[in-house]
């Protein structure tokens, strides 16, 4: 399927992150957008309506709380609206709950989440990437969620078609992990003709009115949806369901139709998996990066690089599902990984998990000193060089 | 228990069109008044001659939560308190929709109280019903904001010390455009003022007093379902267009009822629309 003309700005343009997000949710056709304000995410919403005048369908509410914006983006979905929020990490904690309803009652929607330095308030305008873990658990019982990162104005771009493209494919909320340096710096964006953006049409039920049944799996495991007011008068709701969505209170039910929430995305976890590597295939150093450590995890692997080490680069556009296999693969050949988080240590832990006992893992340590510097990353690489062998759990380095 | 099947035409439930006949039985306790609200806005939703293909309803937690599992529209039982929020996405993307929010006093009024002030502010168009049991009951009866004076509850065994919230007023002073009170005896005026309320265009409030014969009634002695309608009967008194200030609820005391609000004031949607206009003129 391909996207109305109206909402693409083809061309190439110089964008904030922010400003590309907006331009790619437009161009991957979403039509609702529920905010409340919070920094540094705001701008997303300035585009989105400056832009919605040339977009007749397109909506917009500013809710009262980032509680009710999910509500609202979930009530907008059900609608046939593609729709979306975004949000910072204070606004996705309060978002947690109605993330649990969106995935229960399996509703498309996108949450961008431009990732500010916390706990609790923080430091509004500067990077971190301290909500990964968020994204993954933050909300309560048993889920599998899809996040992307993107680590450039064009990538946020592509991210979001892609996200959108993800939601209404698996139906499940997808999270688009961004930060406030991505957010705020100006780069190209080179925004296609609308003929050559790929959209994934959602997959409705088309029987009678009086046949649907919610939650009824195809083979593929991905129920079809219908749209508010077109007859079906079907009926959905957050506690354990049946196939009809009528509330049933036993272990049967959710095994049968809540544990599908986790099992659907991990079926398909080879085709969600996006990875980008470099130099992998003689390495004997990998660098793991995602968002815009990248950029400076680039730099350092090219400088490694150019000093005679072994290194490759591990990018990955899809944090979650972890590309677990992949991850594996690779750490039987290779000495050590080596991962730049903005964080005290989240998708390290991942890393560690994945290859225990095959390769030593590095942390860069990078707390809250903002942009990722590439000379820590250096130091990393040159230090875990003198390491000889595999060492239980991750390996720490303060960088210079 | 065998489930009666019938075939004859005559055996339909008159109010088949409107209900879930496969969700029944209900989950609702002997005596409680929730069913009764449901049968008049069930009876005010073919009366309101309305497209029922384009009425959704949405509720939140609790024993009134519940309802839209038993009414036969597009109907979405959501999170505690935030029926009103996802009520707003669909009626502000889909601006054709008729919404409806059901729910109880502890979801619409504390975990929900800024949802609904602020739809009132907005004036969102959705019909907001209110069944008020003074107590949380679904977790087995607990104070509510509803909770009058004195009056016993699990979390307040020496009596209620919080002042209750006075909906009527509240609703009135955020902006809300028609405002309504009655109790669960009072389904012939209670099913019309679902009617009116239907086809107003802004956010109306029906507040439905309702028995709780289980926790309300059995911590405070007041009798089964029967007694508490009976005093309904007894110690209500009907007052339209009464100041919505004069409506608190003591316990066990006069309940005013009727018809207290009814404006006119232009909705979102319409404000909304209006917008539409004129970024199209402004291009």
């Amino acid at each position: 399927m391909k996207p109305d003309p109206k909402g693409v700005l083809t061309g190439s343009h110089q964008l904030t992150g922010n400003q590309a997000c907006a331009e790619g949710a437009l161009s991957a056709g979403c039509r609702f957008l529920g905010v409340y304000p919070v920094e540094p995410a705001i701008e997303v919403s300035e585009r989105f309506l400056e832009r919605a005048k040339a977009v007749d369908d397109a909506t917009f509410v500013q809710m009262e709380d980032e509680i009710s914006v999910l509500a609202a983006v979930l009530g907008a979905s059900w609608t046939g609206k593609k729709a979306m929020t975004v949000t910072s990490g204070d606004g996705l904690s309060l978002m947690m709950e109605h993330l649990g309803l969106g995935v229960m009652l399996e509703t498309p929607c996108v949450i961008v989440d431009v990732q500010r330095v916390g706990p609790g308030l923080g430091l509004p305008n500067r990077a971190a990437q301290g909500d990964i873990m968020q994204a993954r658990w933050g909300s309560h019982g048993d889920y599998e969620i899809v996040a992307l990162a993107p680590s450039s104005s064009q990538e946020m771009f592509d991210h979001m078609i892609g996200a959108f493209n993800i939601s209404e494919r698996f139906r499940v909320p997808v999270m688009v992990m961004a930060d406030a340096y991505l957010a705020q710096q100006k780069e190209t964006v080179v925004i296609p003709k609308p003929e050559a953006i790929e959209l994934y049409p959602r997959r409705y039920y088309e029987g009678k009115p009086g046949t649907y049944l919610p939650f009824k799996r195809d083979g593929d495991y991905i129920p079809r949806m219908v749209d508010i007011g077109q007859g079906y008068k079907f009926h959905v709701t957050g506690l354990t369901h049946d196939d009809r969505g009528y509330p049933v209170m036993n272990e049967e039910c959710q095994e049968y139709n809540v544990h599908p929430l986790v099992w659907k995305i991990r079926k398909y976890v080879d085709e969600l998996v996006d990875v980008e590597e470099n130099g992998i295939e003689d390495a004997e150093y990998v660098v793991i990066s995602y968002g815009t450590t990248t950029r400076a995890a680039n730099k350092a692997v090219e400088q490694a690089r150019s000093k005679g080490v072994k290194i490759g680069h591990l990018k990955l556009n899809i944090i979650w599902p972890f590309p677990e296999k992949r991850v594996s693969e690779i750490a039987k050949k290779i000495k050590a990984f080596i991962v730049p988080e903005i964080n005290f240590g989240q998708i390290v832990s991942e890393v560690e998990r994945v290859c225990y006992g095959k390769a030593n893992v590095v942390f860069v340590v990078h707390g809250d000193k903002g942009m990722e510097d590439p000379n820590d990353i250096l130091v990393a690489i040159e230090s875990v060089q003198k390491e000889t062998q595999i060492k239980d759990g991750v390996l720490e380095y303060q960088g210079a | 228990m065998e489930a009666v099947k019938t075939t004859a035409a005559h055996e339909i439930h008159p109010m088949e069109n409107v209900l879930r006949m496969d969700r029944i039985p209900h989950i609702w306790c002997p005596g409680c008044g929730i069913g009764i609200a449901v049968t008049a806005f069930a009876a005010a939703l073919e009366k309101a001659n309305i497209d029922l293909n384009k009425v959704a309803i949405v509720s939140g937690i609790g024993c009134t939560g519940r309802v839209a599992g038993y009414v036969k529209l597009d109907s979405f039982h959501t999170t505690h308190g935030r029926a009103i929020a996802f009520a707003t996405g669909i009626k502000v993307a889909s601006p054709d929709m008729k919404v409806v929010v059901f729910s109880g006093d502890g979801d619409l009024i504390a975990i929900g109280g800024n949802h609904f002030i602020h739809a009132a502010r907005r004036n969102i168009d959705m019909l907001v019903v209110c069944v008020n049991n003074f107590i949380y009951a679904m977790t087995g009866g607990q104070v509510a904001p509803t909770t009058p004076l004195a009056a016993y509850a699990t979390t307040c065994p020496f009596g209620c010390v919080e002042p209750p919230f006075n909906i009527p007023y509240l609703a009135d002073s955020s902006g809300a455009v028609y405002v309504a009170r009655w109790t669960a005896l009072h389904v012939r005026r209670l099913t019309n003022s679902f009617v009116e309320a239907l086809n107003k265009k802004g956010l109306s409030v029906v507040e439905v007093i309702s028995p709780c014969a289980q926790y309300y009634s059995r911590i405070n002695r007041l009798g089964d379902g029967l007694d508490m309608m009976r005093f309904y009967h007894d110690n209500s008194e009907i007052r339209h267009g009464e100041d919505t200030k004069n409506l608190d609820i003591g316990f066990q005391q006069k309940i005013i009822m009727g018809k207290f609000v009814d404006r006119e004031r232009p909705s979102y949607t319409d404000r909304y629309q209006d917008w539409l206009k004129q970024r199209k003129v402004g291009m």
